[in-house]
């Protein structure tokens, strides 16, 4: 991967002026990458991350693995471009393994995502089963620990 | 009575204070310091290496080793020495395991010094040569490298300090604390002076993996060195694993066995849980060395161009985690200028008084920090410069 991508994946404010400078571009380099990650649809948005558990929302989270049957005429992407329109869905993936699909949904509450899955998911034709596991606590997403680390031990200066 | 004082020996009373001890304790008092004064990676150990120490004492590995260090250690050591740098190493008698690339040096010196030998080493450099050298009742020859040669060393400046008593030439580049490296042309000149001069070389490579331009050259792999060189490494800085103090020393058997000597009967052996962990280190080498140096890299890259921005003199760092830029133009010495930037910014660097006199007019900012923190405090230094001399300000420099 691109240099610029890793370091804009790691921390998305970074500027052009210290990219370039890290990278050894020009800022007009920089920026003319960015814009044409934006316009190919590499880079998709941008986002912060957040750590819910410290809101007290009380939404829960759910991965949910699906079973699906395969249409004749595109294998799984018909049922799993249905089910990504849904906005509660937050991610899709096809998995190799026991399952078909692993989803990411989230809600306000257990009887919002149970009603998602019931009534929804698991009325889509194609669909066989589901399986819902609820995430009960987020130690680490997208790369980054939820909790703080504590402060480094180093000395102030060393030789 | 006498006072204790009095008793402790001369030799050792003499050596004056660590200038980074001086600086230490002052910095120590002040509170959110930015500091740029750390000779430490700031990366955690790679989580795999920690894994296996814990691994280690589980399985009740908790005894001394043989005086050597684990053999599977120094054999695991013997392949990546010879695959990284060309040398090839007897596991049984030319590889010793020491606590840290600190105690291989001590070895290597008390091994060989005779009281009076002469010992050549390079200024600016790591704090430790010139006091471990009169520690082992040798007499250390500074050659002083420039910023105009990029801080490399040359045969002339060699040239002109060696003597009849010289018996060794310590080497250190990557170098802690100008970030130079040695052309592989430099390092045969070298080679040529030490062959013809007949010396020993003490090479303390532990800097190499955190090569970015170029490729390291390790002198014990030129025609006819080996037999004349005792290479030091480690794995405090590459690995990021300072606190387990692991270093070790490779050369002939017959020098290996007169360190051997010294270090059973002074250290035993290094702890077995960190032998452990070097293993690990080795053997299963994935990718955290290399990105951690390409982290290093981009922070050297940005530290550089902020120093041109802010017109601060500095060669651009080649290897390390050091960069050394110039601040005589300022009308300050060294001190002023990291006591003054502390003082009035919070943010600490070394006076490059401490490695060496001819490192006045430097300070060294070690680039082993955060890039947050690094940007933060390169805000810091071009505002406290501005406030010095007018003269200093957006001074054009190219490097
Ligand atoms: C050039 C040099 N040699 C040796 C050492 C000490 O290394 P170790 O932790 O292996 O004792 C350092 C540490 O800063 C260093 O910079």
């Amino acid at each position: 991967m691109d240099e610029l991508l890793h370091l804009l994946k790691r921390n998305a404010l970074e500027t052009p002026e210290n990219l370039a400078k890290m990278l050894n571009l020009s800022v007009d380099e920089v920026r003319r990458r960015i814009a044409n990650y934006e316009k190919t649809g590499i880079i998709r948005g941008y986002q912060a991350v957040v750590n819910e558990d410290q809101l007290s929302l009380g939404r829960v989270t759910a991965v949910i693995e699906v079973k699906v049957t395969p249409e004749r005429e595109g294998g799984f992407n018909s049922v799993a471009d249905r089910i990504s329109k849904f906005p509660e869905v937050e991610s899709v993936y096809l998995m190799s393994g026991a399952f078909d699909l692993l989803l990411f949904v989230s809600g306000r509450d257990l009887k919002e995502v149970a009603f998602f899955v019931s009534e929804k998911l698991a009325t889509i034709r194609g669909v066989i089963s589901t399986a819902t596991h609820f995430m009960l606590k987020t130690y680490k997403a997208n790369g980054v620990l939820m909790e703080s680390a504590e402060g480094s031990e180093r000395l102030k200066v060393s030789p | 009575m006498k006072s204790s004082g009095s008793r402790i020996a001369a030799h050792v009373r003499d050596i004056p204070r660590s200038g980074i001890r001086d600086f230490f304790d002052i910095v120590s008092t002040m509170k959110d310091v930015i500091s740029l004064g750390i000779g430490e990676p700031d990366f955690d150990t790679p989580w795999h290496i920690r894994e296996a120490s814990i691994h280690a004492l589980e399985r009740g590995v908790t005894s001394y080793t043989s005086n050597m260090g684990l053999l599977s250690l120094r054999e695991s050591i013997a392949r990546y020495v010879a695959r990284h740098y060309g040398v090839s190493y007897n596991p049984a008698t030319e590889v010793l395991i020491t606590v840290g690339v600190s105690e291989a040096l001590d070895l290597a010196l008390r091994a060989i010094i005779e009281p009076g030998d002469e010992i050549l080493y390079h200024e600016p450099c790591y704090v430790s040569y010139a006091p471990v050298v009169i520690f082992a009742h040798g007499k250390p020859v500074a050659v002083e490298t420039r910023a105009e040669d990029g801080f490399r060393l040359t045969r002339a400046q060699l040239e002109a300090k060696v003597t009849p008593r010289t018996k060794a030439l310590l080497l250190n580049f990557p170098n802690n604390p100008t970030g130079a490296t040695l052309t592989p042309e430099d390092v045969r000149d070298i080679a040529d002076f030490a062959v013809k001069h007949d010396l020993l070389v003490i090479s303390d490579d532990i800097y190499a993996e955190l090569t970015y331009d170029g490729t390291h050259t390790c002198i014990a792999s030129l025609p006819g060195m080996k037999e004349r060189t005792i290479f030091l490494h480690g794995f405090s800085k590459a690995w990021a694993m300072t606190g387990f103090r692991m270093g070790y020393a490779c050369g002939s058997p017959e020098l290996i066995e007169a360190m051997m000597k010294i270090h059973q009967y002074t250290m035993l052996c290094a702890s077995i849980i960190s032998q452990e962990a070097a293993r690990e280190a080795l053997e299963h080498p994935e990718t955290d060395v290399e990105e951690m140096r390409a982290e290093y890299q981009r922070r050297r890259n940005f530290l550089h161009h902020s120093f041109q921005e802010m017109g601060l003199p500095c060669h651009q760092p080649r290897g390390a985690f050091y960069a050394f830029p110039s601040i005589a133009h300022l009308g300050v010495t060294s001190k002023e200028f990291a006591l003054g930037l502390l003082d009035k910014e919070k943010v600490a660097v070394v006076p490059g008084t401490a490695f060496g006199a001819c490192g006045e007019g430097f300070v060294r900012c070690a680039y082993a920090t955060s890039m947050d923190e690094l940007q933060e405090a390169m805000r810091r230094i071009a505002r406290f410069i501005h406030t010095l001399q007018p003269s200093a300000r957006a001074r054009p420099h190219t490097a």
